[in-house]
């Protein structure tokens, strides 16, 4: 035992006097979060509007009203002609133009109909798409508003409600997404290189012609590593939860559970990138373009799995944050319990068990 | 030599790696306190011989008994009752030297007093004091050198296996390091040496010469000029390694 101790004090000594290995711990989980949460986000606020307005009545006006009421556009220009759209757009800031037309008011009230045109800045399709649909969405208020003291004959009233995060909270998203991509940058990549670092120096050798056995130096490689990166999940969980109020609706101990059977999947993982890797550099390059990619890219962590292409879809399947995530939103956001995550979890279970043997595996030939 | 008592025993070690045999049928035995060398050009089959010494890796066959302990059987006290050192020194550098001594004699059991009182008395014979609280990355590399050897032999091993041990250091250095090996073979531990340079060679009590896997001369130096016909250990090296073929 005493022993083990002494191999742990070695482990922290280089971990908290290699800067690199500091800034990664406790810098990069923070800056996440805040970039995500603050800086990266997909909700619509304030969106700069322009109105071309050639009816100027008072439907026209309490329109537009009832859209910069809204909080999601302001208006920032009033345009004389269709021609100067062009120009507007170009100049960039404006996203958004909303067209009366001719008569607007009295066209709405004679004819019952009247039309409005919506012109966006598309270079970002998402986001135009959004803006679109959430003029829409006031405007059909409006067309409710009007009509309520009259009996329309058939119509039908769409009550929307958005279950799990009714306010559409994009930072809801990201924190599940932010766990995985640090617990894997910590556990994973940084266990690798520690291990790779003791190969490539020649210490490796020396601590396996002592009576440490093999098992003995990789628990305590790895220890350090669990250690940190429960208490880095705990300060992600705390930060969404308090920052941003992220909800826990499920059970504390099962996420914690689920978080520590994913820390021990990335730990394996690391382990099993440096036995094929000889030098940190190798082992850098594994963690960053066999791990990170994926797991920023293909986990659903920001963009849908659903709208990928079905080859993509399959390779996700295999990528171990993609399933932690599906976890950990279910606990957080819907507050199940495990009856509703058995098949994640046993996912996580297998592949797990599938790194380790791998590794041992590897290790063995060595032996030979 | 102090005693006749053997510590390494190997008969008939073979070692195959599928069709590829790197060692060949090698007996030797080594006694107590002797200062082996042990030669080869690369590829010779050298490495995986210590391996398997070191209980790092199995042999094909062969009986193999080092320190007192059966390489098969007993391996945890064969580890326990050897030391070694490679080319490249296996100091942490973001340790201190105190740190690095703390770490090396915690792994093989000594007690914190133990570490305590021996590493002072380690830290006054190499002179190295002053430097018990800095880094091993600000020392220079004779001082790492002696360092590594000493840490090597810190637990008291009966036989310390140095591979390449002055590969990178200049010659006043590496006098200086044959020094504390001699300190060492007086104080009874074994060395096992491997090295490139023909007049360290001469400094060993015995030397083995490995060509294509097998031994091809095992004698005193002084033996083995006379066998030779020649003038230095560089000639005997020489006259053996030209008949290798599988030279890297």
């Amino acid at each position: 035992m005493n022993r083990f101790i002494g191999f742990l004090r070695k482990e922290f000594y280089h971990i908290f006097r290699d800067k690199r290995s500091m800034l990664i711990l406790f810098g990069m989980p923070i800056v996440q979060i805040m970039l995500f949460g603050y800086v990266i986000s997909t909700d619509l606020k304030d969106i700069k509007m322009a109105v071309l307005d050639h009816s100027k009545d008072e439907y026209s006006a309490e329109i537009i009203n009832k859209i910069t009421s809204s909080g999601y556009f302001s208006l920032t220009d009033n345009l004389k002609s269709v021609k100067e759209a062009d120009a507007v757009f170009k100049k960039g800031d404006v996203k958004l133009i909303l067209v009366f037309e001719p008569d607007f008011g009295a066209k709405l009230i004679k004819n019952t109909r009247a039309n409005i045109q919506i012109l966006t800045d598309a270079t970002d399709p998402n986001m135009a798409n959004l803006e679109v649909n959430y003029l829409q969405g006031i405007l059909q208020n409006y067309n409710v508003e009007i009509n309520s003291d009259k009996k329309a004959p058939f119509s039908i009233q769409p009550k929307t409600r958005m279950y799990f995060n009714s306010n559409l909270e994009s930072v809801f998203m990201f924190i599940p997404g932010i766990m995985a991509t640090i617990l894997m940058l910590v556990s994973a990549m940084m266990t690798s290189i520690s291990i790779a670092r003791e190969k490539e120096l020649g210490t490796m050798e020396v601590l396996l012609v002592s009576p440490l056995n093999p098992l003995q130096i990789i628990l305590g490689k790895v220890t350090p590593y669990l250690a940190l990166s429960f208490i880095n999940a705990l300060v992600i969980i705390g930060m969404g939860y308090f920052i941003f109020g992220v909800p826990i609706l499920g059970s504390f101990t099962l996420l914690m559970t689920e978080t520590i059977l994913f820390i021990f999947l990335a730990l394996s993982i690391g382990i099993f990138i440096s036995t094929i890797s000889k030098n940190q550099q190798v082992a850098m390059m594994l963690s960053m373009f066999g791990l990170m990619l994926p797991t920023i890219i293909l986990s659903g962590f920001i963009f849908p799995i659903r709208n990928m292409p079905l080859p993509l879809q399959i390779i996700s399947d295999l990528i171990p944050p993609k399933w932690f995530i599906v976890i950990l939103k279910n606990i957080m956001l819907k507050g199940v319990g495990i009856e509703y995550v058995w098949k994640e979890t046993l996912i996580l279970i297998a592949m797990t068990m599938g790194f380790i043997g791998l590794s041992l595996k590897k290790f063995k030939i060595r032996l030979e | 030599m102090n005693s006749k008592q053997k510590v390494i025993r190997v008969k008939n070690m073979y070692k195959k790696f599928g069709e590829f045999t790197a060692n060949d049928d090698l007996s030797f035995e080594i006694e107590a306190g002797e200062i082996f060398g042990f030669l080869g050009a690369n590829g010779a089959g050298k490495t995986t011989a210590i391996k398997i010494l070191c209980g790092l890796s199995y042999p094909t066959s062969g009986e193999i008994n080092v320190a007192g302990f059966d390489v098969y059987t007993e391996r945890e006290s064969v580890k326990r009752n050897i030391g070694y050192m490679s080319q490249k020194f296996s100091l942490y550098e973001d340790l201190t030297v105190f740190e690095n001594i703390r770490f090396y004699g915690g792994i093989y059991g000594l007690s914190k007093s133990e570490i305590n009182f021996k590493a002072n008395d380690l830290l006054k014979k190499l002179d190295l004091e002053h430097a018990r609280d800095k880094r091993i990355s600000a020392l220079p590399l004779g001082w790492k050198q002696k360092l590594a050897f000493s840490v090597a032999i810190f637990h008291d091993p009966k036989i310390v296996f140095l591979d390449e041990p002055t590969g990178g250091v200049d010659p006043v250095t590496r006098r200086q390091f044959w020094d504390l090996i001699y300190d060492a073979a007086r104080a009874g531990i074994t060395v096992f040496v491997t090295t490139h340079y023909m007049d360290e060679a001469e400094y060993c009590d015995r030397v083995s010469i490995m060509v294509d896997g097998k031994i091809e001369a095992l004698n005193t130096p002084e033996k083995l000029k006379e066998q030779f016909h020649a003038d230095d250990m560089d000639q005997v090296f020489l006259s053996l390694a030209r008949k290798a073929t599988n030279v890297e």
